[in-house]
């Protein structure tokens, strides 16, 4: 098995895609040699998955610019489908086997072993028996998927694909589940597939890991390439500065808060998955907030921030332990309600899920939180309510012809503002923000922004998620970084250098100021 | 909700003055500039009276015969049966239609019905409060029980209403021992079959003309305290105008029929209760949100399984009601009463409008769909159609409305 061919596996060349309002790649080229592992390291949203979407057919051809190139003849995916003939296998961090069927039917899902179209069990638990212990998996085949963990799902996964005969495998975030041990397992197959010639892209924030598998380093950065090294030529700092080496831009009008006293402290929280009992993925975080303070909460996918802002808000579906205090007092949440009443106001993330009821107006999501305050305990005066709707449409500047057009017409960055008027007609006196911006345009974003420093002057203590390292650093006054569940670093506005954040977001705790 | 609300009082006689007053409000924000757009709900809901007329004219058309030169279909006598046949399916419609826009469903309305009958005959010993009373409570508590195992035990409503359809019949057979129970008590018999005098018809017109112009002003009122703009005098002239003329018809009507019939009183009364717990109250407000997005709902501190145990304990309240009103209209409770009946309702709601995946629905709408239903059913036995071909044209209009309602919202 060579792995020093000249044509290689795979060249992805000039790839461009958009979406509504962005361009996700901006021609991004990337190869890869059979036998070899290539890594695709970026910050959240550089467009690592995008490019990996348009090499597994997820994004047919046509809807990107540039070309996919396997075995030196160029592709055209139309689906899922094509790209696996080709071989190309991807895992994505979301696993797509389906919990109550076993280990056997989830990896021949769709190209099960049959004779006139009845399956043939023995074959396809005989065949599935094998490529498990190809893998060195002491698994039944016939155990429903469902009975196993996270990590030997992924593993099935990776069993799933062999069975595809890929020759291409995409490991994006692979050891994010994974135990210590369970990670070792992993990096002993991708040692046994590479003998065998297969070609693989890795992704993954862990940089420690990536230094330890892969031989070629991509970095991407706002949808371009930034560079492709061999691993040896890079160090850890190299590559962090690679990925956030970029001006901050004057987007975010400086704002220096006039800072109040602590209204809000949360102490100890510790959030656990409610799937796997004992996995904690916040574990003793705490934080205060002063009026008019912004509070930014950094860190890479995974790191605990959703989930700790929903522990607290008593929105998480698993066991959450911790105090929270408001104004010095200790408050009690079980469920968002109580959050709510003491003046905690929290934008979700991903309004279409979290945030509205797309097919009501305008005005019935502004009011939804609020409805008790604004319009009466049971009977609801509508006028009232229109008239606060109006001014909040006009305060923040939402486009719609009226406050009854429904809200699933209207721009992501309108529906966005509309979220976030549902939570000031709460009047909180902290307000917690995650993601505010994800998915919308440049102009709607600069107004969030503008919101979000009116706000904190008018005195409101705010708490700011973002996967966007700029928005955090540009619009915080102190910045908090989790890495797995736990504060990696603090630091103040003029000491938050994007190199130092991502440091303690890619797990190294802050180095002594 | 505003265009949900805003179906405006222009539609049909028998429904309309109760629900369309406090809603038509809004309107007034929404073509400030006198450009006139329709939202697409209330689009949707003049199709449904379009469709309601055309089903109507139709029939009239049909049954022209030589005796009646102008058809039967709407004669006040028809149309009066007409609207007593529907009463119980649009009680039943009006309080599923609140659990279905919550996303919930409940099959066991039928069964509910029997038994709460069947309870309420065999108690008329004991006098006429108690055996009416008993019915409700009935009603009530089977809704208490089977919305607390479905909101806080975790079972799907489909599920808890399957079980208690045949469980609830098992009761009713057993309790009754089979046997047909005769309503002797002349009140409850009224119920169902009862009409009122004319003067008293009159009164209830008059009424609900007094109660249309006081919310109509009173609304006006409030819009210029809360800085809105108020519609001009003409409008409003035509807002009070129009409902209290469709009234005023209605109501000469139902007295050229012979009197407006009491099941008619006691639907119009749960519709105007239903339209104002959806369209004025945060109970309302709640159920359309978690019906259209839980998530959203519960993160916006609304206490789920609250609201729903609350839905269905109204709904259990009017499947109660509308039990006296079956059991008076039949002159007996039967063991079997009631059979079908959850498919009547919730093939109203549907008909009308309601989303099965909830968020969507009017008390309005079903009661047009109950409308619509029971109009079919008359007016094909008036032509004499035959069993079968009554079925399937109702299974087809079911499924056609479904068929056109979608086909309108994918090209918006």
């Amino acid at each position: 098995m060579s792995s020093t061919t000249n044509t290689p596996l795979l060249e992805m060349r000039e790839i461009t895609k958009s979406f509504p309002g962005v361009r996700a790649l901006d021609g991004v080229s990337f190869d890869l040699h059979g036998g070899e592992l290539h890594a695709l390291v970026g910050e959240n949203g550089a467009g690592k998955s995008t490019l990996m979407k348009v090499l597994a057919g997820v994004y047919p051809f046509g809807t990107y610019g540039g070309d996919v190139v396997i075995d030196g003849q160029v592709r055209q995916f139309q689906s899922v489908r094509d790209s696996e003939n080709a071989g190309v296998a991807v895992i994505f961090q979301e696993l797509s086997l389906i919990k109550e069927l076993t280990i056997g039917e989830n990896i021949f899902l769709g190209r099960e072993p049959r004779r006139f179209g009845v399956i043939k069990w023995e074959e396809l638990y005989s065949r599935a028996q094998k490529l498990l212990d190809e893998l060195n998996l002491s698994l039944d085949p016939r155990t429903p998927v469902g009975h196993l963990g996270i990590g030997q799902q992924q593993l099935v996964e990776i069993a799933k694909a062999l069975s595809q005969e890929a020759r291409i495998l995409v490991l994006d975030e692979p050891t994010a589940a994974l135990t210590e041990s369970e990670v070792e397992t992993l990096f002993r197959i991708i040692e046994g597939l590479r003998a065998r010639g297969v070609g693989m892209i890795y992704i993954s924030h862990k940089l420690d890991e990536v230094f330890r598998v892969s031989r070629r380093i991509t970095v991407l950065r706002d949808g371009r390439t930034v560079g492709t090294r061999p691993a040896e030529e890079l160090n850890e700092a190299r590559v962090i500065s690679l990925m956030v080496g970029r001006e901050v831009g004057d987007i975010f009008p400086e704002a220096e808060h006039e800072r109040g006293d602590v209204v809000f402290e949360a102490r100890n929280v510790t959030v656990e998955d409610p799937n796997v009992s004992g996995k904690l993925l916040v574990k003793g975080v705490g934080f205060k907030v002063r009026r008019g303070e912004v509070l930014g909460i950094a860190g890479l996918m995974g790191a605990g921030r959703s989930e700790l802002l929903m522990g607290i808000f008593g929105a998480w579906p698993g066991r959450v332990s911790g105090e929270v205090y408001v104004e010095g007092k200790r408050i009690k949440v079980s469920r968002p309600s109580d959050a709510i009443k003491q003046g905690v106001g929290f934008v979700t993330e991903d309004r279409k899920r979290f945030g509205l009821v797309l097919d009501q107006t305008i005005l019935n999501n502004m009011t939804l939180a609020g409805l008790r305050k604004l319009s009466g305990r049971f009977v609801t005066d509508v006028d009232a309510e229109a008239a606060a709707g109006e001014r909040a449409k006009k305060e923040l500047r939402v486009k719609a012809n009226s406050v009854f057009t429904v809200v699933g017409t209207l721009s992501g960055g309108n529906q966005q503002k509309v979220v976030l008027a549902k939570w000031l007609l709460t009047n909180p006196r902290v307000l917690f923000l995650d993601e505010p911006t994800r998915g919308i345009d440049v102009g709607a974003k600069q107004e969030i922004y503008a919101q979000i420093n009116r706000l904190a002057r008018e005195g409101l203590a705010i708490v700011l998620v973002s996967s966007e390292l700029p928005e955090v650093l540009g619009l915080s006054d102190r910045v908090l970084v989790l890495h797995e569940g736990r504060v990696t670093g603090e630091f103040k506005r003029e000491e938050a250098t994007p190199e130092a954040v991502m440091a303690c977001a890619t797990g190294h705790t802050q180095r002594a100021a | 909700m505003s265009e949900r609300a805003n179906q405006p009082a222009t539609n049909r006689p028998p429904v309309t003055a109760d629900v369309a007053p406090p809603g038509a409000v809004p309107e007034g924000v929404e073509a400030p500039s006198g450009r006139f757009r329709l939202p697409t709900d209330s689009l949707r809901a003049y199709t449904m009276i379009i469709a309601l007329l055309a089903i109507w004219l139709f029939f009239q058309w049909k049954t022209i015969s030589p005796l009646y030169p102008y058809g039967i279909f709407l004669h006040p006598n028809n149309f009066s049966n007409l609207l007593q046949q529907m009463a119980v399916t649009g009680v039943l419609a009006v309080g599923m239609l609140l659990v279905i826009v919550a996303g919930q469903i409940d099959l066991s309305v039928g069964s509910v019905v029997g038994l709460a009958g069947g309870v309420a005959a065999m108690a008329q010993g004991y006098g006429l409060v108690p055996s009416l009373g008993l019915a409700l409570v009935v009603g009530l508590v089977v809704g208490a029980v089977q919305g607390g195992l479905i909101s806080y035990g975790n079972i799907p409503a489909f599920i808890v209403t399957l079980g208690g359809m045949l469980a609830w019949r098992g009761v009713v057979l057993g309790l009754t021992k089979g046997a047909t129970i005769p309503v002797q008590l002349p009140v409850f018999r009224t119920l169902g079959v009862g009409k009122l005098t004319e003067g008293f018809g009159v009164a209830v017109g008059a009424l609900a003309i007094a109660a249309v112009v006081f919310l109509t002003l009173s609304r006006n009122r409030a819009r210029r305290r809360h800085g809105l703009t108020v519609p001009s005098l003409g409008a409003t002239v035509l807002r009070i105008a129009v409902p209290a003329a469709l009234i005023a018809l209605f109501i000469y009507w139902m007295i050229l029929g012979g009197g407006m019939p009491v099941p008619v009183l006691v639907l119009l009364a749960v519709a105007v209760l239903g339209g104002f717990l959806t369209q004025n109250t945060t109970f309302g407000r709640y159920l359309y949100a978690i019906g259209g997005n839980p998530d959203a709902a519960r993160l916006s501190g609304i206490n789920i399984r609250r609201y729903l145990l609350a839905a269905f304990c109204v709904l259990g309240l009017l499947v109660g009601v509308a039990s006296l009103l079956h059991t008076g209209r039949v002159g007996s409770a039967s063991p079997d009463a009631g059979t079908y009946m959850e498919l009547d309702a919730i093939a109203a709601c549907v008909i009308g409008g309601t989303s099965l995946m909830g968020g969507r629905g009017t008390v309005s709408g079903a009661v047009v769909g109950a409308l619509i239903m029971a109009s079919l059913d008359n007016g094909m036995s008036l032509l004499n159609v035959e069993n079968y071909m009554q079925y399937i044209v109702k299974g087809v209009v079911l499924v056609a409305a479904v068929g056109f309602d979608m086909l309108g919202r994918r090209k918006s």
